[in-house]
């Protein structure tokens, strides 16, 4: 925990010497400083932004952690939807976003809809990719002991292959949280009137870059907590993981 | 989903059958695993398979219990569990719930299956271990949870691959021991796959000795020995002695 924010307090401090030094023009990068007093300054704007983002990642993240597992799932205990999907699912991930949120908005409109639906797409390949493997990648000795049980299909699921893939299910739920906010984001800048990638539109068109950073870093701060309580639940809830034995 | 299972090992197993593999045949690909491969355990019998590594004994079991089809030959056998080489014991359960899993898997709720697995804890050594997962205990505890729950399946067969492979040389006395304790306490028709000629002396009523793959049945013994048998008994020592010249690995 510490050694992250002598890190962070190196690069911080090396920007704000560059910026002080006139290297870079200050409306292309403001100081650290100075971002830090418009965090402060400028809470009344960025506190509901900051919420309103939150919540479109935090749905769009629920929207893909069901549909994903549901998807990996399915692709799992039917070969043919695996064979029918795998390559669509990578496609999926493929797509541009800021070529496909245009269209959402059109579609959608400029509420909460598009948001999540776009938070959603970039989240679910991640989760589905790590929760199919994960099922698959099963102990062979603990398969052959079930099958000489005569486990039915069912019990093979949830006896073995679910848990299982608990482990790879949290990495890719990890990742996706990493990636929910860049989505968030393109979402918002495809047509939105509030949340922290609007007010980084915004803010850029009337030159407040320090406010345009302000934005960035609580999206980037969100990314971390958000990483850190998926981390926090893994350490609870697969305990017996030799990953997560520490 | 509350079926109430007897557990299965509570009283001793009244119908037990035996074992006729005759012209077993097995291939993957080029590689030959069995050639023809006869065996035979009478019901309650003990009977190890002794074969250098790689030589087909894990192809042998799993055909017997069902789990691979052989190219050619027949097999006769009664219902089978297995316990496989690694313990295959699952890292989430604790020891109790893995030892418990043949009878949820049979439909026994959470609550009986538990109750039946843990009758035998004490006598396993187990005590106190009930909640610890596999991670935590011991290779020679693991084993023994492992054991357990291929016994608490209640199969008249038991398919044990090299079941203490993975222990040392103090650990896998003791499991033998205990195994031979388990099976006079409660005896089953028994197929134990070994690379140890000494384990199979001392627990076989008869030991299959198998040639290098493809495996072949090179010479059958039997162990006309009382129990419980000591490693350094002469008879015992004797016997060893026969099986490897068999094997070829003793002048």
């Amino acid at each position: 925990m510490i050694a992250p924010l002598i890190v962070l307090a190196l690069l911080c401090g090396a920007w704000e010497l560059i910026v002080r030094a006139g290297v870079v023009n200050e409306l292309l990068l403001p100081a650290p400083s100075d971002v830090a007093r418009t965090l402060w300054e400028d809470r009344s704007i960025l506190g509901p932004d900051l919420a309103v983002t939150s919540y479109e990642v935090v749905l769009g993240l629920a929207a893909a952690l069901v549909v994903g597992v549901a998807l990996a799932v399915a692709m799992h205990l039917v070969p043919a939807v695996e064979d029918a999907l795998r390559p669509l699912v990578v496609g999926s991930q493929a797509v541009p976003i800021p070529v496909l949120a245009p269209l959402v908005v059109l579609l959608l409109g400029f509420g909460l809809a598009p948001k999540i639906l776009i938070v959603a797409l970039v989240c679910f390949f991640p989760i589905v990719v790590n929760v199919a493997d994960g099922l698959r990648d099963t102990d062979p000795d603990a398969r052959r002991v079930l099958a000489s049980l005569h486990a039915s299909r069912w019990q093979r699921l949830r006896l073995l292959e679910a848990p299982s893939a608990l482990p790879s299910g949290f990495t890719g739920l990890k990742i996706a949280a990493a990636v929910a906010v860049i989505g968030a984001v393109l979402a918002e800048w495809a047509g939105s009137t509030s949340g922290l990638g609007h007010l980084v539109v915004t803010a850029n068109a009337q030159l407040e870059s320090a406010r345009a950073f302000a934005a960035t870093a609580l999206l980037i701060f969100e990314a971390v907590v958000l990483y850190a309580l998926f981390s926090a639940l893994e350490r609870r809830v697969v305990s017996w993981s030799p990953r997560t034995v520490s | 989903m509350q079926t109430e299972v007897e557990a299965p090992s509570t009283e001793p197993l009244r119908v037990q059958a035996g074992v006729t593999v005759s012209g077993v045949r097995k291939a993957y690909g080029d590689v030959v695993a069995l050639d023809g491969v006869d065996l035979r355990a009478a019901a309650g019998e003990v009977v190890a398979v002794v074969g250098p590594s790689g030589c087909g004994k894990s192809t042998l079991l799993s055909i017997v219990c069902g789990l691979d089809a052989a190219d050619a030959g027949t097999v006769d056998a009664p219902e089978a569990s297995l316990m496989p080489q690694r313990d295959g014991l699952l890292p989430w359960l604790s020891a109790l719930d893995n030892a418990a899993l043949a009878l949820r898997v049979g439909g026994a709720s959470k609550a009986a299956a538990r109750a039946a697995a843990h009758s035998h804890f004490v006598r396993f050594g187990l005590e106190g271990f009930e909640k610890t997962r596999p991670a935590a205990l011991s290779g020679g505890m693991r084993q023994r949870v492992a054991f357990l729950r291929t016994l608490l399946a209640g199969r008249p067969l038991l398919c044990l691959d090299e079941p203490f492979g993975a222990l040392d040389a103090l650990t896998r006395a003791q499991a033998q021991t205990w195994l031979a304790e388990a099976l006079a306490r409660d005896p089953r028709t028994v197929l134990l796959v070994t690379h140890d000629v000494e384990e199979a002396v001392l627990l076989a009523d008869r030991i299959v000795l198998l040639s290098p793959r493809p495996a072949r049945v090179v010479s059958v013994l039997e162990v006309a020995l009382p129990r419980p048998r000591v490693r350094t008994d002469a008879a015992v020592v004797q016997l060893r002695e026969r099986a490897l010249t068999a094997l070829g690995l003793q002048p």
